[in-house]
């Protein structure tokens, strides 16, 4: 089963200049109990993307076309917001980049995981109980004293710790988690990671992983999405995209990640230029201006070209990749 | 190396950004005009009006509206339009003077209690809350004491009363800003203290006073008004809306016209200045920045 | 990378109070730290948040007060000098900071901020309009990037700008504070690129400060990591990067692994929290997270020694390709 299934989603603003066209032509799916990371920089468009997910875009924010599909059964899209609200937290959660986002400064942490299983059955008792247990899983020390304390008694990687317990704890089907360990350093960060992958698994939930670090995307995730200007410009599982990207950008962003240079080197690789204007998309390929493959096709926009076993990119000469050599 | 990115050129200045921004919405296009209005009027108040304010002229008096005297005569038979111009001089140099006063003060005080070191912090609130504690009218009664009832004595209450507010929400956004990245770069530069207060800090906290003053201005005319009211302000015969009013009143039973004449002054800068200040401050929203 | 260093830091120390009346006692940010800097090298500083190293180069740069120790630059000491005093010293040693858009006055134009150093100094007699299309032009940025205001900027822009700032008086020392820190993964290697190449066309010398041991890699000659205020090793940074001595060198550069899905997972995994400056632990400091901690760590400090070219502060310094032993319960923990 497919948790979530997003088919040729398109999202736009209305802006004081424009229309500014955010997602285009966006389709992805989640399977049941895999990890799914979406890699993209600024304004490839990955926050646009959850806030559709979630039903919760701005007020000058619309979807325009395309479906978001949950579970097989519901269509997202369509739902108004107090069915989004009763899906939210119990199917369908989230962690931030910040934890702060999650939890509420003033009350003890206890006292929000309880408040978090309102529509439970169980009894207080038993609610306490699950929390304490959640806090265990998470590795927060002296679980059940810690339910008493406070958010700003806890360390940043304690308190994001303590927020993915509390996503966790009604075991949504999808858990969409934001650059959740951005903000960490990186020893917190391997940490989190391998948490995450262990809840993951023990849960059976699928997670959407949103992240600009490659390297961790490589390492926790299944299957990825890769995000240019709003658009997907390839996906497929990690070792087809990481071991045989066959986009440009893809290639040049795998290029440009400092831990991938094995040797010193005074000079860096970059992708030059900027993101377009997205109030001004140009007709064709969106990446053609920054693109060292680019041709004269490239004037008109390219399919999804699939390369074989869900490997798909959107790109002309997705199937004809360049040899290692050129690349260097 | 990166080419420079084609885009629209930048707006010469924000302010004249939100000056078109305010003449696009109706209430902002309103209070713009209304404010224009009474500035005209009382800059021009020799030339606009018909007659001398202090004309008395005994057999014209309680004259409704007409074509020689637009708002009708007083209980003086002194022509009303003319006396409302030359009141709205009045109330509207009290008002932008008083306000200019209190804006300056409170900003550099403001300034110096959030920049300056926490003893200084500290003194300067103490200061302020003692003032605030005092009721207006009190204030108002002291220093008409001092001064007699005048022109300086409603002032001086006005900056009292003003610069302690204007210079809270100084220090407030001062301190804010104190750590600021681009204030420490300034430090590490060798920037003076002065200088970061004066090119770095004011510039970025400026703002919403500037909103504020303009939505306090009706307060400052009501302040005058009431103060001339009560006959602690400008003294007869020199006129202001506050004086018209209390004729007005108590020759309510001749006439209503002299309270129209007072009142509806009052009733339109306020209403101006309110809307004016009302539509920048949606402006600069920044939640409201999409349509 | 002879003569005299430009800048020399000997046994510094930075201790903030904490508490409250009655209650009184400090920590240290900084718990004893030297090194020098070379004129035309870059030196690169090492660690996580707690480590110490942003204190380390504010108190450089003369914006922390320090508690023991000297600075020397160019040959003068500065530390504790009066602002006055140290206002000349700031035109030949320029810091750039974390947030790219963040670090630039929101109010002023491109213009006006890379040349505000010049009217800081009373250089005024300069033309800046030229100076500031030669700023522009050596960080790569055209003319009309003068009348535009920070938030117009990318991230990339706004450090480019950082950057021209910093060289508009030819300092001889430039302290780079995150240099990558707020940008895309491609479009950092333009930040790092730029310095490279003005560090080598104006002979500068660099302090980089930076979490992201890859970035360090690529752009420092010798690198010093940090824990909990102190230098754990330091070394030329190819030596560190083959083979680091220190355990957290070690994790450090494990925790940043390479995206490749298929690369073995030889991840050396530590004991997520960081102990708190209030209650440094006994002995090697890092002895509470370490995998390779014996009992001696906990009681004795380590001394700072030579292993194969590099200073490292361990008892038991790592072999090149050591493996942590497998995990067992501290007691520590």
């Amino acid at each position: 089963m497919t948790v979530l299934s997003v088919s040729d989603l398109n999202v736009s603003f209305s802006t004081e200049e424009g229309r500014l066209l955010a997602l285009k032509n966006v389709s992805f799916d989640v399977p049941e109990r895999r990890i799914v990371g979406i890699v993209g920089e600024s304004g490839c468009g990955k926050s646009t993307l959850i806030n559709a997910v979630l039903g919760l875009l701005a007020k000058n924010g619309r979807i325009d076309s395309g479906s978001i599909l949950f579970e097989g059964r519901s269509e997202l899209t369509s739902l108004g917001p107090a069915q989004m609200r009763a899906l939210r937290g119990v199917r369908i959660s989230t962690v931030f980049q910040d934890p702060m986002g999650a939890l509420n400064p003033v009350i003890s942490i206890g006292q929000q995981m309880v408040n978090i299983q309102y529509r439970s059955k169980r009894s207080k008792a038993e609610k306490i109980a699950l929390a304490a247990e959640m806090l265990k899983q998470v590795r927060i020390p002296d679980a059940e004293a810690a339910l008493a304390r406070y958010p700003h008694e806890f360390s940043g990687g304690m308190k994001q710790r303590i927020a993915i317990a509390m996503a966790l704890m009604m075991e949504p089907s999808l858990l969409i988690a934001d650059e959740p360990t951005t903000a960490l350093d990186a020893t917190l960060e391997v940490a989190t990671i391998e948490l995450l992958k262990a809840l993951q698994e023990k849960i059976g939930c699928s997670v959407l992983f949103i992240s600009h670090h490659l390297g961790v995307i490589a390492e926790l995730c299944d299957d990825v999405v890769v995000m240019y200007a709003g658009e997907v410009v390839e996906r497929g599982t990690t070792r087809q995209v990481f071991n045989d990207p066959r986009h440009p950008y893809t290639l040049r962003l795998l290029e440009c990640d400092p831990a991938r240079q094995h040797e010193r080197t005074r000079h860096l690789p970059t992708i030059p230029g900027e993101i377009p204007d997205l109030r001004r998309r140009p007709e064709g390929c969106i990446f053609a201006p920054r693109c060292h493959r680019r041709h004269a096709a490239c004037a008109a926009a390219p399919p999804d070209i699939d390369v074989g076993r869900g490997h798909v990119a959107r790109c002309f000469l997705a199937d004809r990749p360049e040899p290692a050599e050129a690349t260097a | 190396m990166s080419e420079a990115v084609s885009e629209p050129p930048a707006a010469r200045s924000g302010y004249l950004k939100a000056f078109r921004r305010v003449l696009r919405e109706p209430l902002g296009l309103l209070g713009v005009t209304l404010v224009v209005l009474m500035v005209f009027a009382a800059i021009f108040a020799d030339v606009l009006a018909t007659t001398e304010p202090s004309r008395i002229a005994p057999r014209d008096r309680f004259l409704p509206p007409g074509a020689e005297h637009l708002l009708g005569t007083d209980q003086l038979g002194r022509d009303l339009f003319s006396r409302v111009l030359h009141g709205g001089r009045i109330a509207l140099s009290v008002a932008l003077g008083a306000t200019g006063a209190s804006l300056s003060i409170g900003i550099v005080l403001g300034l110096i209690a959030g920049y300056g070191p926490r003893w200084l912090d500290n003194l300067m609130i103490l200061v302020f809350d003692a003032i605030k504690s005092f009721p207006t009218v009190m204030l108002a009664l002291s220093f008409v004491t001092l001064f007699g009832p005048s022109l300086t004595a409603v002032v001086l209450v006005v900056v009292i009363v003003n610069v302690p507010g204007y210079a809270r929400i100084i220090r407030t956004q001062t301190i804010a800003l104190k750590t600021a990245e681009f204030v420490t770069a300034a430090q590490s530069m060798g920037a003076s203290t002065a200088r970061i207060l004066r090119v770095h800090i004011l510039p970025n906290v400026v703002g919403p006073i500037l909103i504020l003053a303009s939505m306090d201005i009706p307060v400052v005319i009501a302040i005058e008004a009431g103060m001339s009211f009560l006959g602690l302000g400008v003294r007869p015969p020199t006129p202001s809306w506050g004086s018209i009013l209390n004729d007005g009143f108590a020759n309510i039973r001749e006439t209503v016209w002299i309270v129209v004449a007072g009142g509806m002054p009052i009733i339109l800068t306020t209403l101006g200045f309110t809307f004016l200040g009302e539509t920048l401050r949606d402006i600069f929203d920044p939640r409201l920045k999409a349509r | 990378m002879s003569g005299d260093p430009i800048l020399k830091v000997d046994d510094v120390e930075v201790a903030f109070p904490v508490g409250r009346i009655g209650r009184r006692s400090s920590i240290l940010g900084v718990a004893g730290v030297s090194f020098e800097v070379h004129r035309g090298e870059t030196f690169a500083l090492v660690g996580e948040s707690g480590s110490g190293k942003t204190t380390l180069a504010r108190a450089v740069n003369g914006l922390q007060a320090i508690s023991r120790g000297t600075i020397t630059f160019e040959g003068r000491r500065i530390d504790g000098l009066a602002r006055q005093a140290m206002k000349p010293i700031r035109k030949r040693m320029a810091m750039m900071f974390q947030d790219p858009v963040g670090s630039l006055s929101p109010r002023m134009t491109v213009g006006d901020l890379v040349t505000e150093p010049f009217r800081i100094h009373g250089l005024e007699d300069r033309n800046l309009k030229d100076e500031t299309a030669r700023l522009l032009a050596l960080v790569g940025l055209t003319r009309d990037f003068a009348n535009r205001y920070p938030h117009q900027l990318s991230g990339g822009q706004a450090r480019r700008v950082g950057v021209a700032r910093a060289i508009a008086l030819n300092p001889t020392l430039i302290i780079a504070d995150e240099p990558t820190a707020g940008l895309d993964v491609s479009v950092q290697g333009e930040v790092l690129n730029l310095l490279n190449e003005l560090r080598e066309r104006l002979g500068l010398a660099m302090v980089v400060i930076t979490h992201n041991l890859h970035v360090v890699h690529h752009i420092a000659d010798r690198v010093a990591v940090m824990y909990l205020g102190r230098f754990v090793e330091t070394g030329e940074t190819e030596a560190v990067f083959q083979a680091p001595a220190h355990p957290y060198t070690a994790a450090l550069l494990s925790a940043n692994p390479e995206p490749d899905p298929d690369k073995a997972r030889d991840r050396i995994a530590l004991p997520a929290e960081v102990p708190s400056l209030l209650a440094r632990p006994p002995g090697c400091e890092f002895h509470t997270r370490c995998p390779w901690a014996e009992a001696r760590c906990s009681r004795e400090v380590p001394a700072r020694r030579d292993v194969g070219g590099r200073r490292v502060a361990c008892h038991f310094p790592l072999a090149p390709g050591a493996r942590p032993p497998p995990r067992k319960e501290r007691p520590h923990v």
